[in-house]
């Protein structure tokens, strides 16, 4: 076998690992799941008729606007779970045992974010299926469907690199489930829930060049058919920075904890 | 406690090839020196034993020497490759079982065990087979569908020695194997560590206790202050402390007075009706001197036999630097402690 099939064989023996903790513990993955679909639920029927106003229509109008931003805001915070996972690996000696191992050392990580990415995509799944139960109607067609689920798989895959790399510099698992919550928070101040427009001068900058506006927007048009515009490709340069950093630095902190 | 010298020593006409060798090997975290320059040479199907207080730097050799971390100085090869080179090879060949049980809590034992045969690449029919050998072997088969998390301390060691043992290693090393073990499993570890040695398998092991080093060990090194002060066999550590005798106590004056007039040579206690005759408590030393009493005439009322354990070395060896400069000779506490 070459160097590239020991390092698929290992990646997948370690997503199988991560899997499988997943099933056992589906705590984890259903908090992931539960957190955007209450956010749904409360800001549809707490606040869906004086948002739904504020945009121009009413509590269903305010759904389909609504409905992408979670689904972002899923995908952000469900990603950077992974953060406690990988810290718990790295404080709790297993992480010693692989190292000690002949094995491809970054399938660790692989494992870890592969299985994160598939995690986070079953759970919106059932996110959507509560959005859809609660009358979001999308006027997508299959293509379109087919691309957001290839634009939330990149986010994931993204962020959960960022992740990763939090969870390596974590020395406990408490600070490892603190540190990601300003990314989780993020979605807020953009065009999640309520349209940056709406913001204040300061805020609504901020919320025009951060990566999830247009992640949203872009999802929100391929669900809803607004406009997407450059949204599209300026998302994908996002993914593609916001992975390669993490990467980078998930590789570098990975190789310098060896050395202690 | 008294040596019973266990038979694991390898007896070949050739010398057998070194599994584990080392030359000057340093470590250092800020100006703290952890290892000062350690020398190994470990031949293969052998047991090693590390011995040394706490601090005196043998989880940081083990890690050295298991690709864990890097030497700031120093060659090491471990089962014919080299540490800085080929690490990879290194790993490839060797098993370790840390001080603190490195398992996947969230997994089953069964689990566990496959996790490592597929890590180790095992073809999956091989790997089953291999992990339910390894179960059966620590006792482990009917907590094979239960979670590590729920497992006792004895329970996680064993499996986590299983785990160490899916891929055969050549070469194992063992970070204080049964530091928190009740005595039962603490036997159950011996036993493995010499039906593995049976088997061939070199094992590495550091300790702080003296009766495991004792009872496992072919080579023993001691270790202090990231140097090692002392290495050779349980008997030839103990042969460097003087002090091995045999005491005789009698019941009344006249006959003590005859014995210390036959063993003009030996301690006296005056008030204890005791003499202190130098010898190594072996049969056939014994057996001389009981003769050497009844040629004498003499009715001894009692005798111990007391031998310098490896608590003796250690502590005149280890002793903030004291030993250190009179490795020979270091004079003993007239007093023998009882043990």
């Amino acid at each position: 076998m070459s160097t590239l099939t020991y390092a698929v064989h290992d990646s997948m023996t370690m997503l199988r690992r991560n899997l499988k903790h997943a099933i056992r513990y589906p705590a984890v993955g259903f908090g992931s799941a539960m957190m955007p679909i209450l956010m749904l639920l409360l800001f549809v029927y707490a606040f869906g008729d004086s948002i739904g106003a504020g945009i121009g229509g009413g509590r269903d109008a305010y759904l389909e606007y609504l409905t992408p931003g979670v689904i972002i805001m899923g995908v952000a915070s469900g990603s950077m779970s992974t953060s406690v996972a990988i810290c718990a690996d790295m404080t709790e000696g297993v992480i010693n045992r692989f190292r000690t191992m002949d094995i491809t050392r970054s399938s660790f990580m692989t494992g870890h974010v592969l299985g994160s990415v598939l995690q986070t995509m079953g759970c919106m799944v059932l996110v959507v299926g509560v959005a859809l139960g609660v009358g979001f109607r999308p006027a997508a067609s299959p293509l379109e469907w087919l691309a957001a689920a290839g634009l939330l798989a990149a986010i994931a895959f993204a962020v959960t690199w960022l992740s990763v790399a939090l969870g390596l510099i974590s020395k406990t698992v408490e600070s490892a489930s603190n540190k990601p919550l300003l990314i989780q928070f993020l979605p807020f101040l953009g065009s999640a829930f309520v349209p940056a427009d709406s913001m204040s001068p300061g805020l609504r900058w901020f919320a025009e060049h951060q990566p999830f506006t247009p992640m949203t927007e872009t999802l929100r048009g391929l669900l809803s058919g607004s406009e997407i515009g450059n949204d599209g490709w300026i998302s994908l340069a996002w993914c593609a920075l916001i992975a390669l950093v993490g990467f980078l630095w998930s590789r570098s902190v990975f190789q310098r904890t060896t050395e202690r | 406690m008294p040596s019973s010298v266990m038979p694991t020593s390898r007896q070949g006409d050739r010398p057998a090839p070194t599994a584990v060798s080392a030359v000057g090997l340093r470590k250092a975290y800020g100006d703290k020196t952890v290892l000062n320059g350690i020398d190994l040479r470990i031949p293969a199907g052998t047991v090693f034993a590390l011995l040394g207080p706490n601090g005196a730097g043998k989880t940081t050799t083990v890690k050295i020497l298991s690709t864990l971390i890097p030497a700031d100085g120093g060659r090491a090869q471990v089962a014919g490759h080299d540490l800085a080179t080929s690490p990879a090879r290194v790993r490839a060949a060797i098993g370790v079982t840390g001080q603190f049980a490195a398992l996947d809590d969230l997994l089953t034992a069964e689990e566990n065990l496959l996790l490592m045969a597929d890590l180790l690449r095992l073809p999956a029919r091989e790997g089953r087979a291999r992990a339910r050998e390894l179960l059966q072997r620590f006792a482990l088969a009917d907590l094979a569908h239960k979670r590590a998390a729920t497992f006792s301390g004895g329970m996680r060691r064993r499996l986590d020695l299983a785990m160490t043992l899916v891929g055969d290693p050549r070469v194992i090393f063992l970070d204080e194997p049964t530091t928190g073990l009740d005595p039962r499993s603490r036997r159950t570890v011996w036993d493995m560590v010499r039906s593995l040695v049976a088997g061939g398998t070199t094992v590495f092991l550091t300790t702080q206790y003296l009766e495991e080093a004792d009872q496992l060990a072919d080579r023993i090194a001691v270790l202090d202050g990231g140097r090692i002060v002392a290495e050779g066999t349980a008997e030839e550590l103990k042969a460097r402390i003087p002090g091995s005798h045999v005491r005789l106590v009698f019941p009344d004056s006249a006959e003590y007075a005859r014995a210390a007039a036959a063993f003009p040579g030996a301690a006296r206690e005056e008030e204890e009706l005791a003499l202190r005759v130098a010898g190594d408590g072996s049969l056939d030393a014994l057996r001389a001197l009981l003769d050497r009493l009844d040629a004498a005439g003499v009715r001894a009322a009692g005798l111990s036999v007391h031998t310098p354990d490896l608590d003796d070395v250690f502590l005149a060896l280890t002793g903030e630097g004291t030993a250190l400069a009179t490795p020979t000779g270091t004079p003993l506490p007239a007093e023998e402690n009882l043990r």
